[in-house]
């Protein structure tokens, strides 16, 4: 099996396994408990801490909650901020967000907040001159990815950090950062960002934990009430393995950002390369620079981007697509949309996204292969004028 | 990941009947590029009987096998034979398809409906159809008519918005037209009901025919009998006979055995009166 899928989910590191196992095993304590056999589940949890801090720069292990995904730490941040302060009634985001934000800001939107949704170029870069001008002094929060899960592109979280406290210093910055984690250094200080979010299963630590950055200068009111676990803004008992789990993953991302840099990336590039060479119908839907080094989005003209991943999964290549087929909504990628591919290629847009674990070998194989695929299914689709002309032309 | 059949997936991984027929006969077309799947089809048609198929499409890997089958359905069949074919014969065929996916096989009818139309003295399948809804488009994100919608609805006995969505794909995008959608569904199962409605000779038979191979046997058993005098819209006047005539509880037989047979037989609210 060829796993290029690392976008949607990866795999467990094996030493992040072996960093859970113990508090599965004998330190299965509750950390709020008052002996002493809690005492390594606490310092696992306050370790934990420590390496959150450290992985995303933040001033104080306190600004770091554990949460149980991605999802949840969205949550948490915007309607925490939302619910702290009820007078601002204004939210900024972009076209491009995750649903799992951009389905909040709808339901948000039915309950009487206005929302604007900050458009992308067709190299998928965010428009900046719009999202200035829509900030205004009710501007409660705005809210940006940090790199976009289809594309990979990356947006310039300083930048757009110093736009918004230049006209609203009391507005507040949420980035969603589950793409940008153990791709990219993130450095919350650096970047002037409030709230950011991280999933672990995005780099190589188990599904259902993530975490929230919470600067100590940002109130919220929390989503989960209950104990005081996490400073009593996440209620609930410390789910102890995982969070071991997590802290373990970051430190192993930590220590890895140069190879994604620069191996990952490589075979990224050698990839596109290839299909852009040797496959005529093939576009690259995003511009070549300022991405996380891991992702690439191919669309393929004139045929169906489900068809290619179950050919593909007959090879034992994992991939995914932009089309509606894929995702059982009928409608192609909100994010292709809205960088407008063109009609002819966003059905058939196809995202692989690498890893460490990735080989050169698995890449030489998908490059040799992928060809034969394209061309199977590109000898039945009805546009073979358009197509032929397409290959004259390239 | 689909839940594809084992016929799904030998089909799109080895589409049968692959091309174009540059003489074809006749040539239809379903969907395009812009909604994400389409389906064209060519058919060779001599003396009635489809000779030739092959198609060409644009789509996911149950609209490769439903356009696949479909060639194999119907070459060496007569015109006739291809023209009761629904969309739900072919998903049949395919050994069923997941319910989002139902579409696909839509896009066959309508593709083989287009060419049938094209060929020359095609007549809409349905006769409850009225014309002027041949061309009226419901869903304008995916140019569904409301034909389309109608015709899903009466082949697969489709009930919820949801289901139409499913097979037509229409109020899958932008969903403002799940409105108009829902009255299509009422206005089907209204005409569909009153079509069902008897006619006053039917009625008058069918009451008798409940009353003489349901109701009188079981009197007989007791040694009476009933049979039918009269009816005036919902009163069905009865005469008892035998020891039923004379029975006390002859009220108790009329209200309680009598008129609910015949009320669960017709689905009408009526009264049996004993003369």
């Amino acid at each position: 099996m060829i796993y290029l899928d690392n976008n949607a989910t990866t795999k467990i590191d094996e030493r992040v396994l072996d960093a859970m196992m113990p508090y599965f095993k004998e330190e299965y304590a509750n950390p709020s408990s008052m002996y002493n056999f809690s005492k390594k589940a606490s310092n696992a949890l306050k370790e934990a801490r420590g390496v959150l801090k450290d992985f995303l720069n933040a001033k104080d292990e306190k600004e770091i909650i554990f949460t149980s995904c991605g999802s949840e730490s969205a949550n948490t941040a915007i309607k925490g901020v939302l619910n702290y302060n009820k007078s601002k009634k204004h939210i900024i985001t972009t076209k491009v967000e995750h649903p799992c934000v951009l389905n909040l800001y709808q339901t948000l939107e039915k309950q009487g907040y206005k929302v604007d949704y900050i458009g992308v170029n067709s190299n998928g870069d965010l428009d900046l001159e719009q999202l200035e001008a829509a900030i205004t002094p009710d501007t409660a929060l705005v809210s940006v990815m940090w790199a976009n899960n289809e594309t990979g592109v990356i947006f310039p979280i300083k930048k757009i950090s110093e736009i918004i406290k230049s006209k609203s210093p009391d507005t507040k910055f949420f980035v969603d950062a589950v793409q940008a984690a153990g791709k990219i250094p993130l450095d919350v200080q650096e970047n002037g960002i409030d709230l950011l979010g991280i999933s672990g299963h995005k780099f190589h630590a188990p599904k259902g934990v993530g975490a929230l950055y919470v600067n100590s200068k940002t109130l919220i009111t929390p989503l989960i009430v209950g104990g005081h676990q996490e400073r009593g803004k996440r209620a609930g008992t410390e789910n102890v393995p995982y969070i071991a789990g997590l802290a373990k993953a970051a430190e192993l991302a930590m220590d890895g950002l140069k190879y994604e840099a620069t191996e990952v990336k490589r075979l990224r590039d050698k990839l596109e390369k290839n299909i852009l060479k040797n496959i005529y119908n093939s576009r690259l839907n995003t511009g070549v620079s300022n991405r996380v080094p891991n992702t690439t989005n191919i669309g393929f003209e004139y045929v169906e981007g489900e068809l290619i991943l179950l050919h593909m999964s007959d090879l034992g290549i994992c991939a995914s697509s932009g089309s509606a087929c894929t995702s059982g909504s009928l409608e192609p990628s909100h994010v292709l949309r809205a960088m407008n591919v063109p009609f002819t290629a966003i059905h058939g847009s196809i995202r692989f996204s690498l890893s460490r674990f990735t080989t050169e070998k698995e890449i030489d194989y998908v490059s040799e292969k992928l060809p034969e695929i394209i061309e199977k299914i590109t000898a039945i689709s009805p546009y073979q004028d358009e197509l032929a002309a397409l290959k004259a032309h390239k | 990941m689909w839940d594809y059949s084992e016929k799904v997936m030998d089909h799109y991984r080895n589409p049968r009947n692959v091309g174009k027929i540059d003489d074809a006969d006749a040539v239809g077309n379903a969907g395009s590029l812009s909604c994400g799947d389409q389906l064209k089809i060519y058919l060779k048609i001599k003396d009635n009987i489809v000779t030739d198929a092959k198609f060409q499409t644009f789509g996911c890997g149950s609209a490769v096998a439903s356009s696949s089958i479909l060639t194999e359905m119907i070459i060496g069949k007569s015109v006739d034979e291809v023209r009761k074919i629904t969309n739900k014969d072919i998903a049949d065929e395919l050994g069923g398809l997941p319910p989002e996916k139902m579409h696909c096989s839509v896009m066959g009818y309508e593709a083989l409906e287009d060419a049938l139309k094209n060929w020359g003295d095609y007549q809409d399948l349905d006769d409850l159809r009225e014309p002027e809804k041949a061309q009226k488009i419901v869903c304008t994100c995916f140019n569904v008519t409301e034909n389309v919608i109608w015709d899903a609805i009466k082949q697969n006995g489709l009930k919820t918005v949801e289901e139409v969505t499913n097979y037509t794909k229409a109020g899958g995008a932008c969903g403002k037209c799940k409105g108009l959608i829902q009255d299509i569904i009422n206005t089907y199962y209204e005409k569909e009901k009153s079509e069902q409605k008897l006619s006053p000779t039917q009625r008058i038979l069918k009451i008798n025919n409940i009353i003489e191979t349901q109701i009188s046997p079981e009197l007989q058993k007791d040694g009476g009998d009933i049979n039918l005098v009269d009816i005036q819209d919902n009163k069905i006047y009865v005469k008892l006979h035998g020891k039923c005539s004379s029975c006390k509880n002859a009220t108790l037989t009329i209200k309680r055995f009598v008129e609910q047979t015949l009320k669960t037989a017709l689905d009408e609210d009526i009264e049996v009166i004993d003369v």
